[in-house]
């Protein structure tokens, strides 16, 4: 008896302290991100409970002074503002989009006119995605132009005389922003949404239609329950995403004109390096942090609820 | 994948009803329609390639006389050379291979190192950790950018690659780990075991056990890192501060607003700088739209 229960204590403990024999392979990784990661935002957090100049200049303590600057900054609060009409331009439109356009591609396109027609459109929607948003920019800057672009130029062709200057009037530079950003984004929706229909059991689908359930009515009860999961992802990464965007302002239109498309990574860049106000630009770059991760953590904790109520549910 | 297709080709065409000849042969018709609006849609985005396409070959002569929607009168390929010449492509092109490779290559490597201790090894903490790497992932770049910056010039990495490449392998290996964690923590029992009885130690398990059957999710890590640190443009613009350290979207992007930039040559520019791009997509379609999923599936 005492043998057999020594024999059992030992594996057990044994298993117990194993994981510290792999601790070496998390090492490199820790190690990396504490330099990389861990340290600059501690140096970030520091940097903005103080007024500097950035460089050599000194350094100036003044506790939470550029938070409180913050709540007076009517270019702060645009840029918040803004990041709303982000949201709308990279989650909310892309995933209604969407989510008909994978819907139409997987089951009208890619069962009457094959799955070869389908892929090929998706490979079309898809295309801007791969872009560096660099370049995808400097070409719809081309576009969009007033004097030079292509779109003022059919329309002068076609006698409009003073056709908008897209970017560069303050009442349509957002919606044309808006509009690129759409652009850019509706092929990942797409791409992931089609996965995932194809993932659910097409009997379900048939049993529907033996009910006599239409298009419209399976679409509902089936095909949106069932790519919740992939809702989610697509939610939480665009709005991080449209969170943080920075390259499409940057090329198209530097904030401007008069901040109207000003976002907040935009501004902490500015105060950064053009005007100088390193404690004022870190203390931005927190803001958008600390929302980035309270949304973050809000979709996660749906999500979880959501999986758990299903888990009940069946 | 095949088989995929394989049992919907067979369950599907079963279900031949008499009732419903009526309804099927509207749909006939409304499914013409439905085409008709993808293929709108398709064209809507490719408009701005193709007008892109028509234009990087006319003379400016042209462009102005004839807008920008004409097929070009004469095949103008001074645009092209002289966006080449320019920004000197080449270098740029060489810059822009070299670092996204090397942050693809370390940053799988560094994933693989992390998650084996995390899903295999099974180290405490596992989900603070993941928890962790995971929501660095997400930070904005700006709330890292000035220390970064400050770092760099401190230890003589300033206007070096070596500097955006240590920080893309860190961010990018973060979301590895993440993804990679996930997969190894349902890794097969029997094959650790089966390794551990032959008296393999964990450094030959890691190669000779866990490497062979994840090949195929760490290849397309590697891609997603190569694309993502490709297309990288926040870090890479203030870190790489002369010509001949920048990659090609910087440099593209820092062309703007210059002069001498006609329609031809701007054109000229975001062709050329899209093509390896579109070379990379056309090669690697089939993992990057395997790779989109993975990281949506977990």
């Amino acid at each position: 008896m005492s043998t057999t229960v020594a024999e059992r204590r030992t594996p057990r403990g044994r298993r117990s302290r194993q994981w510290l024999g792999y601790l070496p392979y998390l090492l490199p990784g820790l190690v990396a991100f504490t330099v990389v990661i861990l340290i600059p935002f501690g140096m970030n957090v520091y940097y903005s409970l103080h007024k500097w100049k950035g460089g050599n200049a000194p350094m100036r303590w003044y506790g939470f002074g550029n938070y409180a600057d913050l709540l007076h900054d009517e270019k702060f609060l645009t840029s918040f503002q803004n990041s709303i009409w982000m949201i709308v331009a990279m989650v909310v439109v892309p995933t209604l989009l969407g989510l008909i356009l994978a819907a139409v591609l997987f089951d009208v396109l890619g069962k009457r006119f094959g799955p070869r027609t389908a892929s090929v459109l998706r490979a079309t929607y898809y295309l801007p995605q791969i872009l560096p948003v660099a370049v995808a920019g400097v070409l719809w800057n081309w576009i969009l132009n007033a004097q030079t672009g292509a779109i003022n130029e059919v329309l002068r062709s076609l006698g409009v005389e003073n056709p908008p200057n897209w970017l560069g009037d303050t009442t349509t530079a957002l919606p044309t922003v808006m509009l690129v950003l759409i652009w850019i984004q509706i092929g990942y929706p797409v791409v992931i949404f089609m996965s995932a229909l194809q993932r659910v059991d097409p009997e379900l689908y048939e049993a529907a239609e033996l009910d006599g359930a239409g298009w419209v009515h399976r679409f509902r009860a089936i095909t949106i329950p069932q790519i919740k999961p992939e809702t989610f992802v697509i939610t939480l990464t665009c709005t991080v995403a449209a969170l943080k965007v920075f390259g499409p302002i940057y090329v198209l239109t530097r904030g401007g004109p008069e901040s109207s498309t000003l976002v907040p990574s935009y501004y902490s860049y500015l105060n950064f390096f053009d005007k100088s106000k390193v404690g004022y630009g870190a203390a931005i770059a927190n803001v958008l942090t600390l929302l980035i991760i309270l949304v973050a953590v809000a979709i996660m904790v749906l999500q979880a609820r959501s999986a758990r109520r299903e888990e009940e549910g069946h | 994948m095949a088989a995929q297709t394989e049992t919907v080709r067979v369950t599907k065409p079963a279900p031949a009803r008499a009732t419903d000849t009526d309804q099927r042969h509207h749909r006939g018709k409304a499914r013409w329609f439905v085409l008709a609006a993808a293929i709108v849609v398709a064209v809507l985005m490719m408009v701005p390639f193709v007008i892109m396409v028509l234009n990087a070959f006319k003379s400016p002569q042209d462009y102005s006389q004839n807008g920008p929607l004409s097929w070009p009168s004469t095949f103008y390929t001074d645009g092209l050379t002289a966006f080449w010449d320019r920004v000197n492509f080449p270098e740029k092109l060489m810059n822009s291979i070299w670092i996204s490779a090397t942050v693809a290559v370390f940053g799988t490597l560094l994933s693989l190192f992390s998650a084996y201790a995390i899903g295999v090894g099974r180290v405490k903490g596992r989900m603070w950790l993941v928890t962790l790497f995971l929501l660095a992932n997400m930070l904005p770049q700006e709330v890292l950018v000035y220390p970064l910056f400050q770092m760099a010039n401190k230890v003589g990495l300033n206007n070096n690659q070596w500097s955006v490449i240590i920080i893309f392998t860190v961010i990018q290996s973060a979301f590895g780990t993440y993804l990679l964690a996930s997969v190894l923590g349902t890794f097969p029992k029997a094959l650790l075991e089966a390794a551990a009885l032959d008296g393999a130690g964990r450094w030959r398990t890691l190669w000779g056990v866990v490497f062979p059957v994840v090949r195929p999710t760490l290849s397309v890590l590697v891609i997603f890192f190569f694309i993502w640190t490709w297309n990288e443009f926040f870090i890479p613009l203030v870190m790489l501060t002369t010509n001949a350290t920048q990659t090609i979207p910087v440099a593209l992007a820092s062309l703007q607003g210059d002069r001498m930039m006609d329609a031809p040559t701007t054109n000229a520019g975001a062709l050329v700088s899209m093509i390896p791009a579109i070379i990379f997509f056309l090669l690697f379609q089939r993992t990057l739209t395997r790779g989109v999923t993975a990281g949506a599936v977990k």
